[in-house]
């Protein structure tokens, strides 16, 4: 039963799985970000007090969510390699940095353009756009740690227990809002309450959210094939699966 | 011979203390920090007392932070240099106690240090009497703190050569709720507001990391002594 769970500690295997699996998931995304972008740009109705500066919403709300979330698969997957010794989590957790620490620039991004017509301001010392750039400097930090070591598996190992470390700081992000009193409006959807939100509005925002995180899978997916070809380059199966 | 793990905590945490205090200019060099920057401050902006009362709590906890981290480096490095770390990871002794000792040791020569320094710096920047209590708590626990989460950076850059750069951008963005909250308390006890809130929070930081960051720590010095 656990046979699955094992061959994914095969580098060559998990190679050939990201690499059937991103063309679906690419597919999959883009079906997904072309609906959430037409359905929430053109048809969701202007919002009654933000007008149609609200509709930033489809690209900040899903970027924000994607950083914590790339953050919990990195730190999740260091913790994996560093508990079990399977290394290819170190691939994992080492592919996912970059594309975590690109959706928190982008979430900060849009925030702040969304801010200036909002709050009159690019920017505020807010609870949740602090914590949310203290989230892009562990990135920043995980990311340096790792390539400061000569010894590529002592870096892994290094990187992977600051990612667990800084998994702190994700709950103080989630709950920011609620905690302190904040300029960033509150969560929207939740999962087991009522959404404050029409189905207009609501149905192209899931669809949003599914597609960046499917995009995400994808890109994923392609730096995983990338950091396996790398770490594995002296293997006898690279040479054929690079010929292929 | 076999030594507990109490004793061969204080045995470490006494060796510790002794080699600071041999080595008198190394004890005194953050406290100097501290002050220098303490006084960048009044050069910088404004000499007036009540622009400076404002803006004291911040930069205290700034020069603290700092003076603190600089010192952070050192926690293992001198210690891995000469291989000293090794035999005592090798000894048999619990590697969480050896960590534990050096951390309270360096908190002690340069947290509590700072601490008991940090009533001439609060009178030269102006702040009244009445908030040098609360100011000095709110010291003491974010220090000590910060002595914790620095042991886990200083676990992880030990096996770099230049780590003290890597060293700041790892635990500075730990440190930001510590400074926040200790800021926080001492703009309070200025004030004249109770500081209890934010004492609380920071109390329940140092607690929650004087339990966790050991462990973390620990786990980081092995992976730089493998």
């Amino acid at each position: 039963m656990w046979t699955w769970f094992y061959r994914l500690a095969s580098p060559p295997f998990v190679y050939r799985v990201a690499a059937r699996l991103t063309p679906w998931l690419l597919l999959f995304a883009a079906a997904m970000i072309v609906y959430g972008l037409i359905a929430g740009l053109v048809f969701a109705p202007p919002d009654y007090q933000q007008g149609d500066a609200f509709r930033i919403i489809y690209v900040h709300a899903p970027s924000a969510w994607l950083s914590l979330f790339a953050y919990m698969t990195m730190a999740v997957a260091g913790g994996i390699a560093l508990i079990w010794r399977i290394k290819m989590g170190y691939a994992v957790a080492a592919a996912a940095a970059p594309i975590g620490a690109s959706f928190t620039i982008l979430a900060l991004v849009t925030g702040s353009l969304w801010g200036k017509p909002m709050w009159g301001t690019y920017w505020a010392w807010d609870p949740r756009l602090t914590s949310e750039l203290i989230l892009l400097f562990l990135y920043f930090g995980v990311m340096s740690l790792r390539a400061a070591f000569e010894d590529a598996g002592r870096g892994d190992r290094a990187a992977a227990l600051l990612a667990l470390v800084g998994v702190v700081n994700v709950p103080i992000i989630h709950f920011s809002v609620q905690w302190w009193n904040s300029l960033h409006q509150g969560a929207t959807v939740a999962k087991f309450a009522k959404p404050d939100m029409p189905g207009s509005m609501l149905w192209p925002l899931l669809a949003m959210l599914c597609g960046f995180m499917l995009f995400f899978g994808a890109v994923l997916c392609m730096r995983l094939r990338g950091e396996v070809l790398n770490r594995e380059r002296l293997a006898s199966w690279v040479r054929g699966a690079v010929k292929a | 011979m076999s030594v507990g793990t109490w004793e061969a905590l204080s045995l470490i945490l006494r060796r510790e203390l002794l080699l600071s205090f041999r080595r008198p200019d190394q004890l005194l060099q953050p406290l100097v920090f501290f002050l220098i920057v303490t006084t960048l401050f009044p050069l910088s902006l404004s000499p007036q007392l009540a622009l400076l009362r404002e803006m004291a709590p911040g930069v205290l906890w700034v020069a603290a932070l700092l003076a603190s981290l600089l010192s952070l480096d050192g926690l293992f490095r001198s210690d891995a240099d000469d291989g000293t770390l090794e035999q005592l990871a090798l000894s048999g002794q619990a590697l969480s106690a050896i960590v534990i000792a050096k951390t309270v040791a360096h908190w002690l020569v340069t947290g509590a240090a700072l601490v008991v320094m940090s009533p001439l710096v609060a009178t030269a920047l102006g702040m009244p009497v009445a908030a040098f209590a609360p100011m000095m708590l709110s010291l003491a626990l974010g220090t000590l703190t910060l002595s914790w989460l620095g042991a886990i950076g200083a676990g992880l850059t030990v096996g770099l050569r230049r780590g003290n750069v890597l060293l700041s951008l790892i635990v500075l963005p730990l440190a930001m709720p510590l400074l926040i909250f200790g800021a926080n308390a001492t703009d309070r006890a200025i004030a004249g507001a109770s500081p209890a809130g934010a004492l609380y929070f920071l109390g329940a930081l140092c607690v929650f990391t004087s339990t966790l960051a050991p462990l973390a720590a620990t786990a980081a010095l092995r992976i730089s002594l493998e």
